[in-house]
C-alpha cells in the first residue's frame, strides 16, 4: 500500500507548438505527494491519501499556468511542492535545470529569491504584530540583500508598485482590508524579484469589486516585471482569464493541459466539460439554452481512488477500459495534452487490445 | 466503538504501570540514592532498638537487599497476586490487593483504605453532584445574560469561590452552621446504607464547602463554553427550526458547551477520590485523605504508596469513563 | 403551493395566528405574499451605530424568486435574518438590535409581533438554508434526528411518523439510501450532501418562503450546480416564494425572477432579472458586472474593477453611498451625490419614486442622481461594448 509510486519520467511529453522553443523555468516530472493513515498503538500505515499522483507539466518563462480543480483534487497540494514548502514523496522538480526536489530547507534559502508564493488568506498570512514595512521588508532580511537605497526605500518603492501608499509602512495589518492586505502580500512575495511566483486561490476571499483590482494588478505586474505565474484558484472564469496555458486536476492527477483557448472552447477530457457547464454564467437569457452536464454523486476518496481512470465513476462515457487501463496524458493535438481514452472533440483514444470488444457491445 | 475503548483500556493499563514505577522509584529508590541504607530502611519496620539480626531478618522477608527492579516485580506480583509474609508480628498471608504493611502500625495497607474508602467516595460523590449542577446552571443562566446583574452577581461569587482557600471557608461553615446555628451538628461519619438521613447531615457542610470552589470553576468554564456555543451557526440553524430558546439553549447550546467540561470534571473527580486533604481534615473526616496526611506525617511508606497508587487508579480510571463518554457525546471522536 | 404531500397542518402551537391583526403603525395592508417597507436593522455598538440595513423596501410573491446581490457588508444576510426574526430570537440578542420598518408575510407583520410568535412561523411557513452546512448541522445529533426535530416542532407527531418523513425528504432531494442514511451524523456526509440534508430540514414542513443564503459559495462548482438545479426544481414542485443571497452574479442569473442590488446596507438598484442584467442602471450595477471575470467570453481585456472598498457602515458616506467609488459622481450638478441621498425611482415612467414598500413588482429602479438618458447614454455607449 505504501508504494503506489509509479515513477513514469519517461511519459511525460512537452507540449509540442504551442509553447515558446524556450527551455522550462519549472519541470516537473512523475511527481508524487502521499500522506501516510496510520492507525492503532503502533502507528502502522494502512494507506495514504494520495494528494498528488503523479503529474507532469512545464512552465515556461513569461507564461501564466492555471492550475484548476475541485477541492481534494491536490491542486494546493501540487503548489507546496513546487514552491518546496512540503516535500515531495517521488518524483522530480527542476528550477532552471536545476534538480531542487529534496534540497534542505537551507539548500532552497538561495532558492527563495526565485520562487514566491502568494496566499488565499490574506489575513492569515500577515503577522499582526509586524507593520507593513516589516513584513515587506522581510525576504531582505532573511535573504541577507541589501537593495539599492536601503530596505526601507525599496519597500515604500514597492508599496506603491502594488497601489499602496508609501505611508502605510509603518501601520498594522488589521488597519488594512482584504484587498489591500492580498497587496500587502504581493508586495512581499515581489521584493527579491523573483522569477516564478505560485499564487494559490489569491482572490478567493475577496468580494468581487475587490477581485477585479488584485486581478488586474498581477496582470500589470507580470507585464512589468516579466514574471512567471502558476495559479491555482477553483474558480474557472478567474482561471480563463488570467492564464495562458490551464491544467486541470482530478483526484491527484492532471486531466487535461491546454492553451487557454482550446481548454475553453473545445474541451477533451469529459470532466473538463462538465466542469465548464457547471459554471453558472451571469446572463439569465442563457439559463434555459445551455446544455448542462450534471455529474451524478461526489468525488471518490484519494485514499482508495478508482482504478483505470480515475474519473470514471462519474464518467458517462465510460467502458471496460477504462476501469482497467489508467489513460496517459497525451497530446492529441499541438499543446493540447488530454489522460482520456474517449474524448470529446477528437477520435476516440481507446488502447486496442483488451477492452476493446466490450467498448464495442 | 468497541476498538476504540480496547485501546483506550490498554493505555490506561500501560499509564497505571509507568506511574507505580514512577512512584516505587520515588519511594524506595531515590531515598537509597540520597544516601539511605537499606539498614536504615529495614530499621523502619521493626521500631526502637533493632537488633542486627533482626534487621536481616527484616531484609531478608521483604527483599529489601534484592536488585531494585526485582523488588519492584515482587511488589507488582505482590498486588496482584498477594504475598506471603513470614514475617512481623501478623505474620500471614496479604491478600489482592497487597500493598504491604504500615512501617508504624504494622497493619495492612489495603484493609485500612478500605475501611475509609467510603467516606471519601461518598465525600467526593455528594460533592461533585452539588458542583457540577450548581456550577452548569449559574454558567448557562449567566452565559444567558451576560452583564446582567445575575451575571455579575454570579461572576463576583465564583471569583471568590475561586480565590477562597477551603480551610478558610471550611472553617467558617463550620463556625456557622455548627457552633454559631447548631443546624448541621458534628458527628461521625454514619454509613449510608446503616442511616441515610445521618449519613446525609454529617456531609452536608462539607459537600457544599468543598462544592463551593469547584462549582466557582464550573460557573466560569460552562459561561466562557456557553458564550462561544451560543454563537455557532447550528445554534442559527437551530433557532430558524422555530425551537423555543430554552431548548436551543439546553439541547443544542449545552450539549455542544458541555463536551470540554466533561473532561475537566473526569479530572476532578479522579484527584477527589484519591482523597480531599484538606476538606477532610477541616471537618475532621476519616476519610482517604486523612489517612494521606497521617502516612505522610508518620513517614509511613507502604502506606503513602498505597494511597499514591489509589489516587492515581481513580484519575486513570475516571479519564477512561471520560473518554468513553466523549466519544458517546461527541460521534466525531469514534473516528479519530 | 401545489400540494404534492398529504401535509394537513396541525397545530401543536395553539395560537399561531395571534399575528393576523396587523399592527396599526399607519401602515396601509400589504398587496404582496412578502413585503418589506423601509426595514432599518442597526446594530449599536462601542464604536458607534452599525447601520447594516438602512431602509430597504422589496416584494416577492409565491412561486418567484428574488435574488439579492451585494457584496460582504452590503446588509443581504441582515436582510435575510432579519425576515426570519433571527435577529430577535433571543433576549440576548433582542438587547443588541434596534429594528425598524414593517415585514410583512402574507398579511402577518413581524416587527411589531410578539418574538414567540415570529418564532412558530420560523420553521414553518418560512424556512432558511445558510452558507456552510458544516457548521450549520449540529455535530452531535444525526441528520435524521435534526430534520425530525425540525418536524416535530411544528406537527404534533410521534417520532416514528416524523423520521419516515424525514426519510421521505432526504429521498426527494437525492440522498442515495435515505433509510441508511438517515442515521450519519453530518461528518459522515460530504459537503454537497450536507447541503442538501440542509435543504430537506428547511423544506420538511412545506414552508411558502425559502431564504437561501449564499447557499454554494462553500462548495464545488459541479455540486453547486446540482445544488442549483434542487432549489429550481423544488421551487416549481413546491411553489414557493424563494430569497436567494449571493455575492454571484452567475447564481442569481441561473435562478432568479427578480433582482436587488444592495450596497451599503440601501437597495441601489432593482428589477425584473433580465432588466438589471442587460440593462443595469446604477454605478455599482455596471461595476459588478465589469468587474467579472466571465467563463463564456473569450475575454483578453482587463476586467473593470470598481475603485476603492466598500463603505463603513459607521460612517456611511453622506449623500449616495456609493459616491466615493462611482466614476460619475461629479455627473450630476450642485454636487448633488455628495449631499443629498437619491431615492430608488423607476427607470423610464418619468422617474416614479418607488414609494417605499408600495410600489415592486415587475418596475426597474435605480437609485441614482444621474439623468435617466444620461445614464442609458453611459451603459449603451460606454460600459455594454467592453463587457
Amino acid at each position: 500500500m505504501t508504494e503506489t509510486t509509479d515513477e513514469k519520467n519517461t511519459a511525460a511529453a512537452p507540449p509540442e507548438s504551442a509553447a515558446p522553443a524556450a527551455a522550462p523555468l519549472l519541470k516537473v516530472r512523475g511527481l508524487v505527494r502521499h500522506f501516510p493513515i496510520t492507525k492503532g498503538v503502533l502507528k502502522r500505515q494502512v494507506g495514504a491519501v494520495q494528494a498528488v499522483d503523479g503529474i507532469d507539466f512545464d512552465v515556461f518563462p513569461g507564461e501564466t499556468l492555471g492550475v484548476v480543480g475541485e477541492s481534494g483534487c491536490g491542486k494546493s497540494t501540487m503548489g507546496r511542492l513546487i514552491t518546496r514548502l512540503d516535500e515531495p514523496t517521488g518524483g522530480t522538480i527542476e528550477f532552471e535545470g536545476r534538480d531542487i526536489t529534496h534540497l534542505s530547507t537551507g539548500g532552497m534559502r538561495p532558492m527563495r529569491r526565485d520562487v514566491q508564493m502568494i496566499f488565499q488568506d490574506p489575513y492569515g498570512s500577515l503577522n499582526p504584530r509586524h507593520t507593513i514595512g516589516g513584513i515587506v521588508g522581510t525576504p531582505f532580511r532573511l535573504q541577507g540583500v541589501e537593495p539599492e537605497g536601503g530596505v526601507k526605500k525599496e519597500v515604500q518603492r514597492l508599496l506603491e508598485l502594488v497601489g499602496l501608499s508609501p505611508e502605510h509602512y509603518n501601520r498594522y495589518p488589521h488597519e488594512f482590508s482584504g484587498g489591500q492586505r492580498q497587496r500587502i502580500g504581493i508586495a512581499r512575495a515581489l521584493a527579491l524579484k523573483p522569477k516564478l511566483v505560485v499564487a494559490d486561490e489569491p482572490v478567493s476571499a475577496l468580494d468581487v469589486s475587490i477581485q477585479a483590482q488584485v486581478v488586474n494588478l498581477m496582470d500589470d505586474l507580470q507585464e512589468e516585471l516579466g514574471l512567471t505565474y502558476v495559479i491555482i484558484a477553483h474558480d474557472l472564469s478567474v482561471i480563463r482569464h488570467v492564464s495562458n496555458r490551464i491544467a486541470v486536476m482530478y483526484l491527484g492527477k492532471i486531466v487535461e493541459l491546454a492553451d487557454r483557448a482550446s481548454l475553453y472552447e473545445t474541451p477533451m477530457h469529459p470532466y473538463t466539460k462538465a466542469l465548464l457547464s457547471a459554471v453558472p454564467v451571469p446572463d439569465p437569457k442563457r439559463r434555459t439554452e445551455r446544455d448542462r452536464i450534471l455529474l451524478k454523486g461526489d468525488v471518490p476518496s484519494p485514499i482508495e481512488p478508482p482504478s483505470g481512470c480515475r474519473f470514471r465513476t462519474r464518467c458517462w462515457k465510460a467502458t471496460e477500459v477504462c476501469s482497467t487501463t489508467e489513460p496517459p496524458l497525451v497530446a492529441l493535438r499541438a499543446g493540447h495534452q488530454v489522460a482520456c481514452h474517449h474524448p470529446e472533440n477528437a477520435p476516440d483514444n481507446a488502447p486496442e487490445s483488451p477492452g476493446k470488444e466490450s467498448t464495442a457491445a | 466503538m468497541f476498538s476504540y475503548i480496547i485501546r483506550r483500556l490498554i493505555s490506561a493499563v500501560i499509564l497505571l504501570l509507568i506511574v507505580s514505577a514512577v512512584t516505587f522509584g520515588i519511594f524506595f529508590v531515590l531515598p537509597k540514592l540520597a544516601g539511605q541504607t537499606t539498614d536504615q530502611l529495614a530499621q523502619q519496620y521493626i521500631g526502637k532498638a533493632p537488633t542486627p539480626a533482626d534487621i536481616a531478618a527484616v531484609k531478608k522477608n521483604l527483599g529489601l537487599d534484592k536488585p531494585v527492579y526485582e523488588q519492584f516485580w515482587d511488589f507488582l506480583k505482590g498486588i496482584f497476586a498477594g504475598v506471603d509474609y513470614k514475617f512481623g508480628p501478623e505474620a500471614a498471608r496479604c491478600n489482592f490487593p497487597c500493598f504491604g504493611y504500615s512501617f508504624k502500625t504494622h497493619i495492612e495497607v489495603w484493609p485500612e483504605i478500605q475501611s475509609r474508602l467510603p467516606v471519601t467516595l461518598s465525600l467526593a460523590a455528594g460533592a461533585a453532584v452539588v458542583w457540577v449542577v450548581s456550577g452548569v446552571a449559574t454558567g448557562v443562566l449567566s452565559a444567558l445574560r451576560p452583564g446582567s446583574l445575575f451575571d455579575r452577581a454570579a461572576m463576583g461569587v465564583a471569583l471568590a469561590g475561586v480565590s477562597l482557600p477551603m480551610f478558610f471557608t471550611g472553617a467558617l461553615a463550620l463556625a456557622l452552621f455548627t457552633y454559631q446555628w447548631p443546624i448541621f451538628q458534628r458527628s461521625d461519619y454514619v454509613p449510608l446504607l446503616e442511616d441515610p438521613f445521618g449519613w446525609a447531615q454529617t456531609l452536608v457542610l462539607p459537600w457544599v464547602t468543598l462544592a463551593f470552589l469547584y462549582s466557582a470553576l464550573y460557573a466560569r468554564l460552562t459561561r466562557a463554553g456557553m458564550l462561544e456555543t451560543l454563537n455557532e451557526d447550528f445554534i442559527r440553524t437551530a433557532r430558524a427550526k422555530g425551537l423555543r430558546e430554552r431548548k436551543v439553549v439546553v439541547r443544542h447550546g449545552l450539549r455542544a458547551a458541555l463536551t470540554p467540561i466533561i473532561t475537566v470534571f473526569g479530572m476532578d473527580l479522579g484527584l477527589l477520590l484519591g482523597g480531599a486533604l484538606i476538606t477532610e481534615q477541616v471537618f475532621s473526616l476519616q476519610g482517604v485523605g486523612a489517612f494521606a496526611v497521617q502516612a505522610i506525617t508518620a513517614n509511613d511508606l507502604p502506606n503513602i504508596l498505597g494511597v499514591t497508587l489509589l489516587a492515581a487508579f481513580f484519575i486513570v480510571l475516571c479519564n477512561l469513563v471520560v473518554d468513553v463518554l466523549y466519544a458517546a457525546v461527541d460521534p466525531r471522536v469514534r473516528l479519530s | 403551493m401545489t400540494d404534492s404531500e398529504e401535509l394537513t397542518r396541525s397545530e401543536p402551537d395553539a395560537g399561531s395566528s395571534a399575528i393576523a391583526e396587523p399592527v396599526a403603525e399607519g401602515g396601509t395592508a400589504p398587496t404582496a405574499f412578502l413585503e418589506v417597507r423601509d426595514l432599518k436593522v442597526h446594530f449599536p455598538t462601542d464604536d458607534g451605530v452599525v447601520k447594516s440595513v438602512d431602509g430597504l423596501s422589496f416584494k416577492l410573491e409565491k412561486g418567484r424568486t428574488l435574488g439579492i446581490v451585494g457584496e460582504s457588508g452590503s446588509g443581504k444576510s441582515v436582510t435575510s435574518l432579519a425576515v426570519m426574526g433571527l435577529h430577535r430570537a433571543s433576549r440576548r440578542q433582542r438587547s443588541k438590535v434596534r429594528m425598524s420598518g414593517e415585514i410583512w408575510l402574507d398579511g402577518k407583520e413581524l416587527i411589531g409581533a410578539d418574538p414567540d410568535d415570529v418564532r412558530r412561523l420560523r420553521g414553518r411557513e418560512m424556512a432558511m438554508i445558510f452558507q456552510d452546512p458544516l457548521s450549520a448541522l449540529h455535530p452531535f445529533y444525526s441528520v435524521g434526528n435534526q430534520i425530525v426535530e425540525a418536524y416535530r416542532v411544528h406537527h404534533d407527531v410521534d417520532k416514528k411518523t416524523a423520521r419516515k418523513r424525514a426519510i421521505e425528504m432526504l429521498d426527494r432531494v437525492g440522498i442515495p439510501q435515505p433509510d441508511k442514511r438517515v442515521d450519519d451524523h453530518p461528518h459522515q456526509f460530504s459537503g454537497g450532501m450536507r447541503q442538501r440534508a440542509m435543504i430537506a430540514m428547511a423544506l420538511v414542513n412545506n414552508p411558502e418562503l425559502l431564504i437561501a443564503d449564499e447557499p454554494t459559495t462553500a462548495l464545488d462548482v459541479t455540486v453547486q450546480a446540482q445544488i442549483l438545479d434542487l432549489i429550481r426544481d423544488l421551487q416549481k414542485e413546491f411553489g414557493s416564494a424563494v430569497v436567494i443571497i449571493t455575492h454571484d452574479l452567475g447564481v442569481v442569473a441561473e435562478l432568479a425572477d427578480d433582482l436587488l442590488v444592495m450596497y451599503g446596507g440601501r437597495c441601489v438598484e432593482r428589477g425584473p432579472a433580465e432588466k438589471v442584467f442587460y440593462a443595469p442602471q446604477h454605478p455599482y450595477t455596471w461595476g459588478l458586472l465589469g468587474s467579472m471575470p466571465r467563463i463564456d467570453r473569450a475575454q483578453t481585456d482587463r476586467l473593470i474593477p470598481v475603485k476603492g472598498t466598500p463603505p463603513s457602515l459607521i460612517n456611511v458616506p453622506s449623500g449616495c453611498a456609493f459616491n466615493p467609488r462611482c466614476p460619475y459622481a461629479d455627473v450630476p450638478k450642485d454636487n448633488l451625490t455628495r449631499t443629498v441621498r437619491p431615492e430608488l425611482r423607476e427607470v423610464g415612467n418619468g422617474g416614479t419614486p418607488a414609494d417605499e414598500g408600495v410600489a415592486g413588482g415587475g418596475g426597474h429602479f435605480s437609485a441614482c442622481h444621474m439623468a435617466a438618458e444620461e445614464r442609458e447614454r453611459i451603459w449603451t455607449e460606454e460600459i455594454a461594448p467592453k463587457l
